[in-house]
């Protein structure tokens, strides 16, 4: 395990950690404002090299001692390759969509691009942890750009007050999270993963167990599984939505990759012991998701809820706790990535005459009348989200519900999809807002360039054509699965 | 035809005439969508001039590896193809029907056409879950369609419609992964010859009743389709009424008897229970509605009854009589439908009272308005008679309560039918304002026309439909043989067939 070759192993987050202390200089020596716009473009570019850096992992399957850098603290696998790719693109676009935002309230500063790029390598460190101190540090790193993020919105005050709610309530998830870790690392003795696991074969001891349950309950905060999601529709409505795109995507996919690793590697060998935990997660939070949705009349917050609903169904195939089940999850990220994105992105179009940007679900109604397009984007979001077949979030939810009865959950799989039918009911209101009631006429502004084009490729995702990725998607998912299985 | 792709051409013909509805202006989008649906028409004449009648049991089989987990596969049994016959026959019908719509033509013309391809998708898919797909996916258009063009109700409607039929679905979808999983294929003919165990066979049975039943629909879960027809635009009932119902059917013979033959054995007592109940609660039902479409849509409730009925008899002459009772219901309650159309666009109300007399001022339309009522009633002659006599018959064999009680639908729906035309077209004038209405003109005479055409058809030679059918039905009778209940008619000189209404015999000449 010599330097260079760990060095090659983490280059992507050494590129990041570069440029983002580069753009951070530049920003404080620059010209404030005005450069803004030039290092979110840079930042862009950076994620770009990065996920090229990225991609060979996942091409070529690496997993095993191969990926492992500085002796077994972060490894650079297949596994993580797939979701830092996922990873990239989400920040990508919340980058993309930023700058229209932001200058609307002339709020825009060039320390939102450094602190995204901050967050990604946070997230980045989380998905390669191998180990528990590694996984602290990526997952602190990540959330405390998280926080300055939700609050970046200063003439907003429901803005700070998500960053501050954000704050206190990560701060609580992180000190669970870490009692957690220093349980499992008193009854185990070891803070390695492969350890971790090796410690566990015999059997679990209660301390152990309730090192199990805690680390659980403190990733299920991060992934904003019930019952420890009431801090995101507050987050999600009072951050401005660039950041919510943000954390409706990258972080989600970050917390969950982590979750399954620690899952699947550290706990892998007691299975039995922390199914229970996350078939009850996953239930409830496909319930309450689609229960708490129902009443909500801000578009941002029905979005939150929906988020806790789609977290549920990710958990399920983590449930299965088998290759074909963390596959299933993984298909279930990448398509649920870009469909959140396009979700958030419609609802950044969303503007008054003046150009005030407007989330009340009333807003939306007769969209389909003076916004055909943007009202057929958002609307086959919402089809997909919902699950309904031949738009490709079906795809996602029936991988999941045949990963969950290849495991034996056959019960599990039918709750879950009655739950589908309570979550599909909030988002046919969407559909009914915009294409069955007389237009509001509300929403008259131009739309960004770039918010119209990122929202027709999320669109041209979810309809139809995207079955056509399912073979490729099958098989990255497959081969990033696998490496957090012992081989056969 | 050897090879060259016509499923998958009908399939894409409305899908893109559809995209191109979404982008033209109004006067194209509905000539683009008569188009569409005429030339799906024309392959549909060619699929059936094609298929080879007593040859191999699946025919114009395509299979493509496009995706993960299920396969691009297509190909029609006779039973799939008399159904997609009646769907790209009505389509054009539907077209024509939706003159009278004037706002956002664009978006409901490719609302059909999407329809369109996602009704012959559902019969020509040959995959388990491609069929799922087209099956769930129908929801949307109709959906909007119901939302978007229909009545004063049409929220309620449209969600009641969408939240039914999706969460009979659901538990459906986990069975077909349950399926797909244990007999390792997706194919639905590998399926058909599948054994699944005796305890699994319950709960699968179970769980695609489940979503057959709504969308059949049986009593009690048929709630949603008196709101959904009275809500929806003229078009949109006839392709309920005409194709979405008879989805549930078509399920119930491709999937529920031959893949479950024991469970469906032991379940037959429900489905006949709920069978008789229908009949007889619906008709009566119908019989004090006051608004025509309300009057139709419980027939039809009472007309899908008697073919569950005659399905779960287990026997030739009740599978086949299913069949035709399903085709036959689909073109007359299509035309009974069209025929509330007609007069709806002249008064805009569907209330019976506001009518009377049309028979003086609007001859034409009372002949034909006659003619499907009669057909409705069972008048033989009309393909309704056809269908209700062989399900009777059918289902006789089975149990001769079950033919009593079903039987007593006949009657009911003589009554209410000639009971709604008794006050619609006889009597006197009483209202000015219809009595003034104008007699059918050349639209309205192409679109009734046909219907009636092929419902004489099918009345006088049922032969043509019974034909392409015959084999299927003794396929999926060989997989009920083992455990067919031995029935109470006493007619069991040869093993419970009644030879002397054998319609096979009949066709050999």
């Amino acid at each position: 395990m010599d330097w260079a070759q760990s060095l090659r192993i983490v280059a992507p987050e050494e590129l990041l950690s570069l440029v983002g202390i580069i753009l951070l200089v530049i920003s404080a020596w620059g010209q404030g404002p005005k450069d803004a716009r030039g290092i979110t473009w840079v930042a862009v570019l950076a994620l770009f090299i990065a996920a090229v850096m990225t991609a060979p992992a996942l091409f070529n399957g690496v997993s095993g001692p191969a990926a492992l850098a500085f002796g077994g603290l972060f490894s650079g696998d297949a596994f993580a390759a797939f979701t830092k790719l996922l990873i990239y693109i989400s920040a990508g676009a919340a980058l993309l969509v930023a700058p229209a935002f932001f200058e609307r309230y002339g709020a825009y500063r060039s320390e939102y691009p450094v602190l995204v790029l901050f967050a990604v390598l946070g997230m980045g460190i989380m998905v390669s942890a191998t180990n528990l101190l590694t996984l602290y540090v990526g997952l602190e790193l990540n959330s405390l750009s998280a926080y300055v993020l939700a609050a970046f919105l200063k003439p907003d005050e429901r803005s700070a007050e998500a960053g501050l709610k954000y704050f206190v309530l990560g701060a609580l998830a992180s000190g669970i999270l870490l009692f957690g870790m220093s349980l499992t690392y008193g009854f185990t003795g070891t803070i390695n993963f492969a350890g971790i696991s090796a410690a566990l074969q015999g059997g679990v001891t209660t301390g152990a167990l309730f090192g199990i349950t805690f680390v659980l309950a403190g990733l299920a905060f991060k992934i904003s599984a019930v019952p420890f999601h009431m801090w995101t529709p507050d987050v999600y409505e009072g951050a401005p939505t660039p950041v919510t795109t943000l954390f409706a995507s990258a972080p989600k996919v970050a917390a969950l990759a982590l979750t399954m690793r620690v899952a699947l590697e550290a706990f892998g060998s007691q299975v039995e012991m922390w199914r229970p935990i996350v078939i009850v997660a996953a239930l409830a939070s496909v319930l309450v998701g689609a229960l708490g949705a129902i009443g909500q009349s801000n578009i941002k917050r029905l979005l939150a809820y929906s988020s806790i609903n789609n977290v549920g169904f990710m958990l399920l195939g983590l449930a299965a706790a088998t290759r074909e089940g963390a596959s299933a999850t993984l298909v279930y990220l990448a398509i649920y990535v870009p469909m959140t994105i396009g979700g958030f992105v419609a609802v950044l179009m969303l503007k008054d005459k003046d150009g005030r940007h407007l989330e009340g679900i009333s807003d939306l109604a007769g969209l389909s009348r003076h916004r055909p397009m943007l009202a057929l984007g958002l609307g086959s979001i919402m089809f997909s989200m919902a699950g309904i077949p031949f738009l490709f979030g079906f795809w996602g939810k029936f991988v999941v519900f045949q990963a969950a009865v290849g495991a034996g959950l056959v019960w599990v799989a039918a709750v879950a999809a009655v739950g589908s039918v309570i979550g599909a009911f909030y988002y046919l209101k969407i559909v009914k807002v915009m294409y069955f009631d007389e237009p509001a006429g509300t929403v008259q502004g131009k739309s960004d360039m770039v918010h119209e084009w990122l929202l027709a490729a999320c669109a041209v995702f979810v309809s139809p054509l995207g079955y056509l990725a399912t073979k490729a998607l099958a098989a990255f998912a497959m081969t990033a699965a696998m490496v957090l299985f012992p081989p056969v | 035809m050897n090879g060259f792709p016509i499923l998958s051409l009908m399939l894409a013909v409305p899908l893109v005439a559809a995209l191109a509805c979404l982008v033209v202006e109004a006067k194209l989008a509905r000539t683009l969508a008569l188009a569409a649906t005429l030339i799906n028409f024309a392959l549909g004449v060619v699929l059936w001039a094609g298929f080879d009648v007593g040859g191999a049991q699946w025919q114009f089989q395509e299979s493509k590896q496009l995706f993960a987990g299920f396969d691009w596969k297509l190909g029609i049994d006779g039973i799939a193809l008399v159904l997609i016959e009646l769907s790209v026959f009505l389509m054009p019908i539907c077209i024509l029907a939706s003159h009278a719509i004037d706002k956002r033509v664009g978006e409901y013309m490719a609302a059909f056409l999407l329809m369109e391809t996602l009704m012959i998708g559902v019969f020509a898919a040959q995959d388990l879950f491609l069929f799922y797909i087209m099956f769930e996916a129908g929801l949307i258009p109709m959906y909007l369609i119901i939302g978007v063009w229909g009545g004063a109700n049409r929220i309620y409607a449209s969600y009641k419609f969408f939240l039914y039929t999706l969460l009979g679905s659901v538990l459906m979808l986990i069975a077909m992964i349950w399926m797909a999983k244990e007999a390792g294929t997706t194919d639905i003919p590998t399926l058909m010859a599948y054994d699944f165990p005796a305890d699994a066979q319950k709960w699968l049975w179970l769980a695609f009743f489940a979503s057959f039943a709504v969308k059949m629909p049986m009593w009690p879960v048929h709630t949603w389709l008196p709101d959904a027809h009275v809500q929806a635009p003229t078009a949109g009932s006839v392709i309920l009424a005409g194709v979405l119902l008879k989805m549930g059917g078509y399920g119930f013979i491709r999937f529920s008897l031959p893949m479950f033959p024991a469970a469906s054995a032991d379940f037959a007592w429900l489905v006949f229970a709920l069978s008789m109940i229908a009949v007889v609660y619906t008709s009566l039902v119908a019989l004090v509605q006051d608004d025509m479409k309300k009057l139709i849509a419980y027939s039809s409730v009472a007309h899908m009854a008697i073919v569950t009925a005659g399905m779960f008899a287990f026997n030739t002459q009740g599978l086949e009589g299913s069949i035709i009772v399903m085709l036959s219901h689909g073109l007359v309650s299509a035309a009974l439908f069209l025929c509330v159309g007609v007069i709806y666009d002249r008064l805009h109300t569907r209330e019976i009272n506001r009518y009377g007399g049309l028979s003086i001022n609007m001859p034409k339309y009372a002949l034909f308005f006659m003619l499907f009522t009669m057909a409705s009633v069972g008048l033989p002659g009309t393909s309704g008679f056809v269908g209700e006599f062989l399900s009777l018959a059918g289902a006789y064999q089975a149990s001769s309560w079950l033919a009593f009680v079903t039987g007593t639908g006949v009657i009911l729906g003589a009554c209410y039918m000639l009971y709604l035309y008794r006050r619609i077209a006889f009597g006197e004038q009483k209202n000015a304002d219809a009595a003034a209405m104008p007699d059918l003109n050349l639209r309205e005479w192409v679109m009734l026309a046909p219907i009636a055409a092929a419902v004489l058809w099918m009345g006088i030679y049922p032969e043509s439909f019974l034909a392409p059918i015959r084999s299927d039905v003794r396929f999926i009778e060989a997989r009920l043989a083992e455990t067919r209940p031995p029935g109470d008619a006493m007619l069991t000189i040869d093993q419970g067939k009644i030879t002397t209404i054998d319609v096979q015999q009949q066709g050999a000449h």
